[in-house]
């Protein structure tokens, strides 16, 4: 048995597989990669949100004739981004619908004088009377997509709330609003594409969902699948961020490689990255609430909106995902949530860590901060009696069947963070002070994996070999980001089979040898695709034990040898596993009712913060971050994805504000778009709770999006708490907390 | 441009090995690194020296090569992150970096570790505070920065810190 304890691989942080190529430099990145003759690539873009496209002019000075130059009309098939709706053009044609949205594209040897030529295309553009806020877009003063902006509406609704809000004691309303937010991952966007109408195409590249991008590539040129070849790169961060745009980059390096006959590399740099590519939904939430004496949830009505840009892209996906948490880890037997998403004249909003569910958990959490108030309950007292329960059901009727706890998340958030007596304390100490500490908190839950029945049209496969040496090889499309998916399904095979870490290698994604896992997205690798690693790899240890070659209790040794004699005898040593549901679980799309996700992570996070009453700025001083999460596979992983994303939320919350003008953005760089540096987040606590999920690998759930869900509102709560002001929107920048404080001062100067 | 004309001839050391290449003066040292030397380690994140994934050494101070004009390194001692591990052995920041998590995605790696083990070179013992502070140049998106402060201490504790 001494033996079997010491191979149990899941709960130890086993080294990252591939962490010594990413500390010595030797990892290759796409920019790293060189290919003989090749290219560069660059776009010229739309210089007007909305218009017309008259004429492309090439200025002077400029040797044209060694430049390929790539319009609409060069491109073979289809010109369009094929993702959910075909509405976003590969190449805008007679009309541009947002500022930078790719138009002509160049290649050339010479980097340097590649700069030069995109500068000297000059796209006249007869502006179009463009869209830019939300409220525009729903007024339809001009209709920019569709007939009516809305890229799609969901109407969720449980019980009757009408009829309780008739006769409440307490009506609590609420509007709140989050801006956009860039991905930032460090290494920019890029895609090296290699050609011909014979062999087809083939890219490599910084990218989450190989065949999204695969799919892409058939579309636009009009070939059949074994015709594209996507083979992912190292990627350096992805976030949501290389979830859609690769299909973009891929098919306009594609498009070059096609048209020139030699291999071509588009990189972008940060500006093009932060200004072209997609972000995080713009949103706005309003709450109307319906709350008895007693402080119990009556009714809940809810509008979430977000703000699309452009065109389709993910956006109705968003928004589902935004629409379910809307309502939160709460019990409230009527609840009616309206959504949509709405068409602007901004470069898409896209997928970003969380999905819709940092936008309207923002709203929830800061709104129920404010309806304890109104109702006179502390935040914890009115949570604790509302918290929804295992056997009620939420807004779309899942009933929870899993053992959630909240009340005990909430215990442990608050006693680690020393909230109350911080709270106390806060509240003696402030008055008279510059300096003004405050602690808030959220709670909140994430669904993992696809909504609905998208796990079901997905039909993600795994597959695993094993060589005669007995090593054995996971083949998936499921990408490292950095999250730890080599590390994660490495772990989880060498589990199955009681054997070494060491003797797992994760296949490279590569469409050409990899199924489809399906992307690389919604917190479902480690849960959904980890799962199918499991069952492969025990499907390859049963076809071993079943072939009579290896008995249960075997050693390394016995099986390789069973590996050797296996192959040599019978051929290759295949197994693969496809998703099925876990039993039990339906869901209605039409009415959008029924059981939205498999399972969902749980959590209370508590911020304290401290805020300077005449530089207005706000730092963190001390978060913890309390989670439900299944079983920890990889405690520094995880513990690792959630310092990451509660940084980033610190970032969302109070530094990353996009500055928008007609749909452009201007604070393209680093240097004036902020993320927080380590001098600005504080000591990061995290502490899981581990509840076996039974349909999880290894008893594990999804983890990766929680963490940008309840920060951001667990700090504004805590600036509540510091400065007495209710703010509702954010980044809480110093500029806008000055102006959120000013009437506050005022009024204290004149009291 | 391809001819080379108004290229210089720039002799210097990178890694301990002397080179000399033509280079036009005003070229970045990130380019000239990444794609005349080949030493892809060394990365790109921003062009404009805030984000630190450029980071090497020149005469033993940290900079970022994405903002030195190749003319200024004539007869200067270059490091990079290739001349960080001596051969097989890693050095005890890259041992702590995989041991601790504070490479994720890696992108921003190896610029953190010129940048952490630069900082050991000259305060062995650094406190927190002096940790964060040194690296608030090199942006990372992935960790947080938590596991990246772990690993510079536990590098600290491990023996033969100094090469």
């Amino acid at each position: 048995m001494g033996a079997q304890t010491e191979k149990r691989l899941v709960g130890r942080p086993v080294p990252r597989k591939e962490g010594r190529d990413k500390v010595t430099g030797q990892a290759r990145y796409v920019d790293d990669l060189v290919f003989p003759g090749m290219l560069h690539g660059a776009t010229v873009r739309s210089p007007a949100a909305r218009g017309r496209i008259h004429a492309i002019q090439f200025g002077e000075g400029i040797p044209w004739d060694e430049f390929t130059i790539v319009t609409a009309k060069d491109i073979p098939g289809e010109n369009g981004v094929a993702l959910l709706v075909p509405d976003q053009p590969c190449l805008a044609d007679s009309v541009v619908n947002h500022p930078e949205e790719p138009i002509v594209l160049l290649a050339h040897p010479d980097n340097y004088l590649l700069e030069e030529a995109r500068r000297a295309v000059r796209i006249e553009v007869e502006p179009l009377p463009a869209v830019f806020t939300i409220e525009d877009s729903e007024s339809k003063k001009e209709v920019i997509w569709g007939e009516d902006n809305v890229f799609k509406s969901y109407l969720v609704e449980k019980g009757n709330v009408d009829e309780v809000c008739a006769h409440a004691d307490f009506i609590v309303e609420g509007e709140y609003r989050t801006g956009a937010q860039e991905q930032l991952y460090i290494e920019n966007n890029g895609m090296i594409a290699v050609a011909d109408p014979l062999k087809g195409v083939t890219v490599w590249g910084s990218l989450q969902c190989p065949y999204y991008v695969h799919k892409a590539l058939m579309t636009l040129f009009g070939l059949p699948a074994e015709k594209i070849r996507v083979i992912q790169a190292e990627t350096g961060g992805g976030f949501g961020g290389k979830e859609e745009y690769p299909s973009i980059i891929a098919g306009h390096a594609a498009l070059l490689a096609w048209k020139s006959g030699k291999p071509v590399k588009i990189v972008y740099d940060r500006a093009e990255d932060m200004a072209a590519t997609t972000k995080r939904h713009p949103s706005r939430t309003r709450h109307r609430t319906a709350v008895s004496k007693d402080g119990r949830l009556l009714g809940m009505e809810i509008d979430f909106v977000i703000d699309g840009g452009a065109y389709t892209t993910l956006s109705p996906v968003v928004l589902s995902r935004g629409t379910i948490h809307a309502a939160g880890p709460y019990f409230c037997p009527n609840v009616r949530i309206r959504s949509r998403a709405v068409a602007t004249n901004a470069p898409p909003h896209g997928a970003f860590r969380g999905f819709g569910a940092p936008q309207s958990i923002f709203a929830l959490e800061r709104h129920m901060d404010r309806v304890a108030r109104a109702v006179g309950l502390s935040p914890e007292e009115f949570r604790r009696r509302n918290f929804i329960q295992p056997g009620q059901a939420t807004a779309t009727g899942q009933v929870i069947r899993e053992d959630v706890n909240m009340n005990h998340l909430l215990d442990r958030g608050l006693e680690l963070s020393g909230y109350h007596e911080k709270t106390e304390r806060f509240a003696r100490e402030n008055p008279g002070q510059q300096r003004k500490k405050g602690i808030g908190f959220a709670s909140f839950m994430h669904g993992a994996g696809f909504t609905g029945s998208g796990e079901e049209h997905l039909a993600s496969v795994v597959e695993v070999e094993a060589t005669p040496q007995g090593r054995v090889r996971v083949l998936a499309a499921s990408t490292e980001i950095g999250q730890g998916t080599n590390t994660v399904f490495s772990q989880i095979a060498a589990e199955a089979l009681g054997l070494e870490y060491d003797r797992i290698e994760i296949s490279k994604p590569d469409t050409a040898k990899v199924p489809n896992s399906g992307p690389t997205v919604a917190s479902r690798t480690c849960m959904v695709v980890g799962k199918l690693v499991e069952s492969a790899t025990l499907g390859l240890k049963q076809t071993l034990i079943g072939s009579g070659l290896l008995q249960e209790g075997f050693s390394s040794a016995e099986f390789e040898r069973a590996c050797k004699r296996y192959i040599e005898t019978q051929g290759p040593l295949r197994a693969r596993s496809q998703y099925q549901p876990p039993p039990g679980i339906h869901w209605d799309d039409v009415r959008y009712q029924g059981d939205a996700y498999g399972t969902y992570a749980w959590a209370v996070y508590v911020a304290e913060v401290t805020v300077d009453m005449v530089t207005f700025e706000t730092e963190v001083n001390d978060f913890v971050a309390v989670q439900e999460v299944g079983k920890v596979i990889h405690p520094v992983l995880a513990a690792g994805q959630i310092e990451g994303g509660v940084a980033q939320a610190i970032g969302y919350a109070l530094y990353e504000n996009v500055v928008w003008n007609e749909g452009r953005m201007l604070n393209s760089q680093m240097t004036n778009y902020l993320m927080p540096t380590a001098v600005d987040v504080p000591r990061i606590r995290v502490f899981f709770e581990e509840l076996h999920y039974p349909y999880g690998p290894a008893g594990a759930k999804g983890i990766g999006e929680l963490p940008m869900d309840g920060t951001a509102p667990a700090i504004v709560n805590a600036i509540e708490n510091a400065t007495g002001v209710s703010l509702h929107q954010i980044p809480v920048t110093p500029e806008s907390l000055m102006e959120a404080l000013a009437p506050l001062e005022q009024a204290g100067a004149r009291g | 441009m391809a001819d080379g004309a108004g290229k210089v001839e720039i002799a210097c050391t990178v890694n301990g090995e002397r080179r000399r290449f033509r280079a036009y003066p005003m070229a970045r040292l990130l380019d000239v690194l990444r794609e005349d030397l080949r030493l892809t380690g060394t990365k790109e994140g921003c062009g404009e020296g805030e984000c630190g994934a450029c980071t090497v050494w020149i005469d033993g101070e940290i900079v970022n090569s994405c903002l030195v004009p190749v003319l200024q390194v004539e007869g200067s001692q270059i490091t990079t992150i290739e001349g960080i591990a001596s051969g097989d052995q890693l050095h005890a920041v890259q041992e702590a970096f995989i041991s601790c998590g504070g490479a994720q995605c890696g992108i921003c790696t190896p610029g953190m570790v010129m940048a952490a083990v630069n900082l050991l070179e000259r305060t062995p013992h650094p406190s927190e505070a002096e940790i964060r502070a040194w690296l608030a140049g090199n942006l990372c998106r992935c960790t947080g920065y938590m596991k990246i402060l772990e690993a510079v201490v536990r590098a600290c504790q491990a023996k033969g810190v100094r090469r």
